[in-house]
């Protein structure tokens, strides 16, 4: 998704503005000139200097600019599919990897994507499997990562 | 150096474990550099999580190892696909294409494979020449000098991003805004924490790098999935045929690619990517025949190519000596050294002269293996392209799920992950450059925390960051960075803006 600057601008410097804003709560450092606002502020300062001048530079421009432009891939339904699943995927891991467990929402996720972006039943099945087992050896038996196992946890213990 | 450090060095590099990670680290850099959306930078994030748990010799190896297979291996898919495997191809990508539908694709290949181990070399020696030297006189640096090497390194990498530079000081300050979150600042106050103890201890960069440059690549490798990828026919037979007599046309071309990619690879925020592009133009704008450039001629390969690897071994200058990365990869690498006990800085080269050795040994090591797994890759570029992206990406997207997860074994990585993979994509579509802010978070610690040092050691004056010679130095040419284009932009008007 492409943004308009001006907006893009405008955006900055009201996080700047918050920032600035937020900061006026830190105590100062006994006995010091520049304390922990101090960093922060001059960043806040910055992003509003910039984003007033992106906005500047953008009303001087002679050519325009959309307020947004999508990009071409977003007409058409399959990448559009491809993309949100992702974002979607990895929402629902975090929400739900703790009760259901690793191995389930790892596989199930992964065979989803797979199945989404295009693969086959025959290639999209076992590795999903195949790379769900590969993960688990590598990271939960090797490094001793604590992936959680959810469901499965009675069945396995 | 003596003899003691030396033998010490190569025993530890001369370990099975070692060699066996060096050999698969290879092998795994191969296959992440020739696949186009799959990048060098993303092959370090990915490998993170797993040097975590080896000892600092192997973990760092494997980090060299994979992305020096990578980036030459960015240049299969240029000659086969018309797509650069990595960034750091894209700026000959056309042109190894050219070559290919001339027929002479064995060559751009063979000139891709050898000509990056000779600029890998070179950088490796420049490394190991230089590194060492420069810790001597940075053993005599305050907080004042190290203030301004950060500061002298994040303009760099604003002014050496490709495009508009105030949006690289945008990326920059926001770099340095997710640096502050946490308890981590010199008065350890808990800034923009929201009392939540997981933003108390900041934000843990890897995820947010695998997200920056491995989810926002998913996402753009997943939205042009739909476009198959179309292989060149192309026999490919000796790739080593015609090498020697390139060496000999254009020596001048190699030397200037490889000495010009190091010092882009040794300067803050910019790396092979970068460098290749500079070398491209250099090259053409020097060579006897720049007509001939863009219709499948190799000149320009063999010095970008060069200028490409040499770029990666000068990365680690600045980043072993300062603890300033030289490119994103090292951004990464600085992490891995602090957890590795092995601290940048200039004392590194004496506390830890063995690893430091090893390290270098792993460089030439990594090149010169680059020749015979080079070829084999090249051999079996068509059916390592066929690899099945459907389900390839999904693998990918599990495994940086787990690594994110992995750093803390905290759920908040893989958030932090996703919100990041999100902004990258959405900075890279408007035009915002992403390494200006990796470099911002890398640095911005560092930066607060000898300033505020510094400003207790001078009692608030700001006059002292020019009282000591090389502080004074060091302060003048940060502001002659900044000065000249605004001087430049005041003498010289614009014709279309006024």
């Amino acid at each position: 998704m492409k943004v308009n600057d001006a907006l893009n601008g405008a955006a900055l410097v009201a996080l700047g503005a918050v920032v600035l804003w937020h900061i006026q709560g830190f105590p100062p450092m006994p006995g010091q000139k520049y304390g922990p606002a101090w960093f922060p502020g001059l960043i806040a300062s910055g992003l509003i200097a910039c984003g007033a001048l992106l906005i500047l530079a953008r009303l001087r421009a002679a050519d325009s600019q959309p307020p947004f432009a999508l990009p071409e891939w977003t007409r058409r339904s399959r990448p559009v599919a491809s993309v949100a699943s992702v974002i979607a995927g990895l929402v629902i891991y975090v929400l739900v990897v703790d009760a259901v467990g690793f191995h389930i929402t790892a596989a199930a996720l992964l065979l989803a994507w797979s199945r989404l972006l295009g693969a086959s039943w025959r290639l999209a099945i076992p590795v999903s499997i195949a790379a769900t087992v590969v993960i688990h050896l590598a990271f939960y038996k090797l490094l001793k990562v604590p992936l959680p196992w959810g469901l499965l946890e009675r069945v396995v213990f | 150096l003596t003899l003691a450090v030396l033998s010490q060095a190569l025993a530890l590099v001369f370990d099975p474990y070692v060699l066996w990670v060096i050999v698969a680290s290879a092998a795994f850099g191969l296959f992440v550099g020739a696949i186009p959306g799959l990048t060098a930078t993303m092959a370090t994030a990915l490998l993170v999580p797993v040097t975590f748990f080896m000892p600092p010799v192997p973990a760092i190896a494997s980090i060299v190892t994979a992305t020096a297979m990578a980036i030459f291996a960015g240049d299969i898919p240029s000659c086969l696909l018309r797509m650069p495997g990595t960034p750091a191809s894209a700026a000959y990508t056309d042109e190894a294409y050219a070559m290919t539908k001339k027929g002479q694709g064995e060559v751009a290949l063979g000139a891709g494979l050898v000509f990056s181990v000779i600029g890998g070399l070179f950088g490796t020696a420049v490394l190991i020449a230089a590194a060492p030297a420069l810790a001597e006189v940075a053993l005599k640096f305050s907080s004042f000098e190290y203030f301004w090497l950060v500061v002298l390194g994040l303009s760099s990498a604003v002014f050496l991003a490709i495009g508009d530079p105030l949006k690289g000081v945008v990326s920059l300050l926001l770099g340095l805004l997710v640096a502050s979150v946490g308890l981590d600042n010199p008065a350890a106050y808990p800034r923009f924490t929201f009392g939540n103890v997981e933003l108390a201890g900041g934000l843990t960069l890897i995820p947010i790098m695998i997200g920056m440059f491995a989810v926002s690549e998913i996402i753009r490798n997943v939205a042009a999935m739909d476009q198959p990828w179309e292989m060149a026919q192309t026999k490919i037979g000796n790739v080593f045929t015609g090498m020697w007599t390139l060496t000999k046309r254009y020596p001048l071309q190699i030397l200037r690619g490889s000495t010009l990619g190091t010092a882009i690879g040794a300067l803050p925020g910019a790396g092979a990517d970068i460098a290749a592009w500079m070398s491209y133009a250099m090259s053409k704008k020097f060579s006897k025949e720049p007509d001939k450039f863009g219709t499948g001629h190799v000149e320009g390969i063999v010095e970008a190519g060069a200028s490409n690897n040499s770029a990666l071994a000068g990365a680690w200058i600045p980043a072993l000596v300062f603890g300033i990365p030289g490119d994103s990869i090292t951004a990464i690498v600085i992490g891995v050294l602090y957890i590795k006990g092995l601290n940048p800085g200039p004392t590194v080269f004496m506390e830890k002269a063995p690893e430091m050795y090893a390290i270098f040994f792993v460089f030439i090591l990594a090149n010169l293996l680059m020749l015979p797994l080079g070829v084999a890759a090249i051999k079996g570029a068509k059916q390592l392209l066929r690899a099945p992206r459907q389900v390839l990406m999904p693998v990918i997207l599990l495994f940086c799920i787990v690594g994110s997860f992995a750093i803390n074994n905290s759920l908040f990585g893989v958030v932090l992950m996703l919100v990041f993979g999100l902004v990258g994509y959405l900075m890279e579509e408007n035009g915002f450059p992403v390494a200006p802010a990796i470099l911002g978070m890398v640095l911005g610690a560092m930066l607060e925390e000898h300033f505020i040092s510094s400003m207790i050691k001078a009692d608030g004056r700001l006059l002292a960051f020019f009282e000591r010679p090389i502080a004074a130095g060091l302060g003048v040419l940060t502001i002659a960075v900044f000065a000249w284009p605004l001087a430049r932009a005041w003498l010289l008007p614009d014709r279309n803006t006024r």
